[in-house]
């Protein structure tokens, strides 16, 4: 069910995000979706790509400090209220969210999917799907984006 | 004798007395005091002994002042790894004063005093401040820190008994400083260089000149030339350049006299050496190399052949103020790679015990010295590795100021760590250059 994440580290100063991007795209890896954040001193980019082996050795062999990290994507209602209902599953089921950010794509009118930095991975997976939580697995992410 | 000191009033002072002795007389005193400092040390001092037997030497074989070349040298980990009380040579009921610094390591080092060496201690100030033509009447602001740094107590009791008036403020709030400099008719101040660059600029900012104030007492950090002619015209101002060390006794181991052409040394106390800081061997006066000195009158703490690290030069020629006591050349490097930043000793090797007592493993780091308004700014660049990198803001903050906290305990200075990605810190050769020093000193 879990999603692998790559985060980078990155100082806060010009070129640092556009390089990590250029050495994925000469290796022909494709970001899939990404997610920024920043302090004032340095900034962590999040990225998930379908081979995230590979995209790791050759980001690491450009000397850039990487750390896999798992996520859960959530299908999330495409309506007005939609993910405050998730939200209330997670409070009752105790998941503490770290951060989220958004999947490339959605189907309009019928779910967004979201990406979800949870505490406890393993468990919040079986907490939230008990609590009726459509959480998507990567295979069906990937095929989503390669359709 | 000269007189030049008459035309200076102030210029002398009774304790002054021995800056004057003719050189054969002061040869003799010194050679008294060194036969008896040697004897004490290699009768108290387990560590002075073994290393005199060592070399085969006893206190006997000094019969001249040449002869303190036979003896070992004492270096400043000996003071660590006898820490706290291992070269006294005092019971603790004769210790009337201990004081502290910092160290290579974590642990500082720990200096102490009888009665008869802080009386010793007040003299060389009283000299101190005599030749930098102060006497009764004046009132000295006393920003050094009180505390267990030497500089605070030590130029606060040779003030007082100079018979001019003290007022001990310690070091910091800049806002205090400058309306105490003015209101209280300040005629001297006694603080670190850079310090006093900062309080001429916040000055210069809110419009307050220092009217009554005539000299500076300036120490306890390297400095440049540029930088005194720089605060003597802004402050208006005669700055002398004091010299000490708390290993030796603090303050007062040396003083610019009016002339300012050198620091002469109180080497009635205090004996001088240069020496080649590679060989050891001694050098002539005038050739450049490293300060060694041995204490010629210290009862608790006795230091045989003490280096200093500091590079410096003994002028061969008698200063014009009169002055018979031998002068170093004002000192502006070290044999060594320790820093001085904000008046604090800091070694490259604390920075790396506060780093790995964090992270477990030594980072690539870079030390980085600045100086904002006068006051050094101390930055730890960080390459971030794998094994402390998390996807967690929240987590490398915390990181950050662990390694912040952990400088600080070690070094007892705040530094500022940022975060860098890895091999972005410059390396040569290999190795990587630890320090960067943009302080323009």
């Amino acid at each position: 069910m879990k999603i692998r994440q790559l985060s980078l580290f990155l100082e806060n100063r010009p070129g640092q995000l556009r390089f990590p991007c250029k050495v994925l795209g000469e290796a022909g890896i494709d970001i899939l979706t990404m997610s920024l954040a920043d302090t004032a001193q340095f900034g962590i980019l999040r990225l998930v790509v379908k081979d995230w082996q590979r995209a790791k050795e050759v980001l690491e062999a450009a000397g850039v400090v990487v750390n896999v990290t798992e996520v859960l994507a959530v299908d999330v209602p495409d309506r007005p209220g939609g993910l405050a209902s998730v939200l209330e599953a997670f409070e009752k089921a105790g998941v503490g969210v770290e951060y989220m950010y958004a999947w490339g794509e959605r189907e309009r009118g019928r779910h967004a999917t979201l990406l979800f930095r949870l505490e406890d991975p393993d468990r919040a997976a079986k907490l939230l799907q008990a609590a009726g939580v459509k959480l998507v697995a990567s295979d069906e992410l990937f095929a989503r984006a390669s359709a | 004798m000269s007189t030049q000191w008459n035309d200076a009033p102030g210029g002398f002072h009774p304790a002054s007395a021995p800056d004057f002795l003719p050189r054969r007389e002061l040869g003799r005193l010194q050679l008294g005091r060194l036969q008896s400092v040697v004897s004490r040390a290699y009768a108290r001092v387990a560590l002075f002994r073994r290393r005199m037997e060592e070399l085969d030497v006893s206190p006997a074989d000094v019969r001249s002042l040449e002869d303190l070349a036979r003896l070992p040298f004492t270096v400043k980990t000996d003071l660590r790894d006898t820490y706290p009380f291992g070269l006294f040579a005092s019971p603790m009921e004769e210790i009337v004063r201990l004081h502290a610094s910092s160290g290579t390591t974590g642990k500082p080092i720990v200096v102490a005093y009888t009665e008869a060496d802080l009386r010793v201690w007040t003299s060389v100030m009283v000299r101190t401040f005599a030749a930098c033509g102060l006497h009764r009447g004046d009132v000295i602001q006393n920003a050094y820190g009180y505390g267990l740094f030497t500089g605070g107590l030590g130029a606060h009791y040779g003030a007082e008994a100079l018979g001019a008036t003290v007022i001990p403020i310690s070091g910091g709030n800049t806002e205090r400083q400058l309306m105490v400099l003015q209101d209280f008719r300040v005629t001297a101040i006694c603080c670190t260089p850079s310090y006093m660059l900062h309080l001429v600029e916040r000055a210069r900012d809110s419009g307050i000149s220092f009217e009554r104030l005539k000299v500076g007492v300036f120490g306890a950090e390297p400095w440049s030339q540029e930088m005194r002619r720089h605060i003597e015209e802004a402050a208006g101002i005669r700055a002398h350049d004091i010299y000490g060390l708390s290993e030796i006794i603090g303050p007062g181991v040396g003083i610019e006299c009016e002339r300012r052409d050198g620091l002469h040394l109180f080497e009635d106390h205090f004996y001088p050496e240069i020496i080649d800081p590679e060989s050891g061997a001694v050098l002539p006066d005038g050739v450049e190399g490293e300060l060694v000195l041995t204490t010629l009158s210290k009862e608790a703490m006795p230091m045989i052949r003490y280096r200093t690290r500091d590079i410096t030069a003994l002028l061969p020629e008698r200063c014009a103020c009169g002055r018979t006591v031998r002068r170093i050349r004002r000192i502006g490097r070290r044999s060594d790679d320790m820093l001085i930043i904000r008046g604090v000793n800091v070694f490259p090797s604390q920075i790396e015990a506060a780093l790995l007592a964090v992270e477990g493993t030594l980072p690539h780091y870079q030390i980085v010295l600045d100086r904002v308004h006068g006051l050094d700014e101390l930055e730890v660049q960080v390459e971030v590795t794998p094994e402390v990198f998390s996807d967690v803001i929240g987590a490398l903050e915390v990181l950050r100021r662990r390694l912040e906290a952990a400088i600080d305990h070690v070094v007892g200075i705040r530094a500022k760590v940022t975060l860098v990605a890895p091999r972005t810190l410059a390396r040569s050769e290999g190795k990587a250059k630890r320090v960067v020093d943009r302080r323009n000193i």
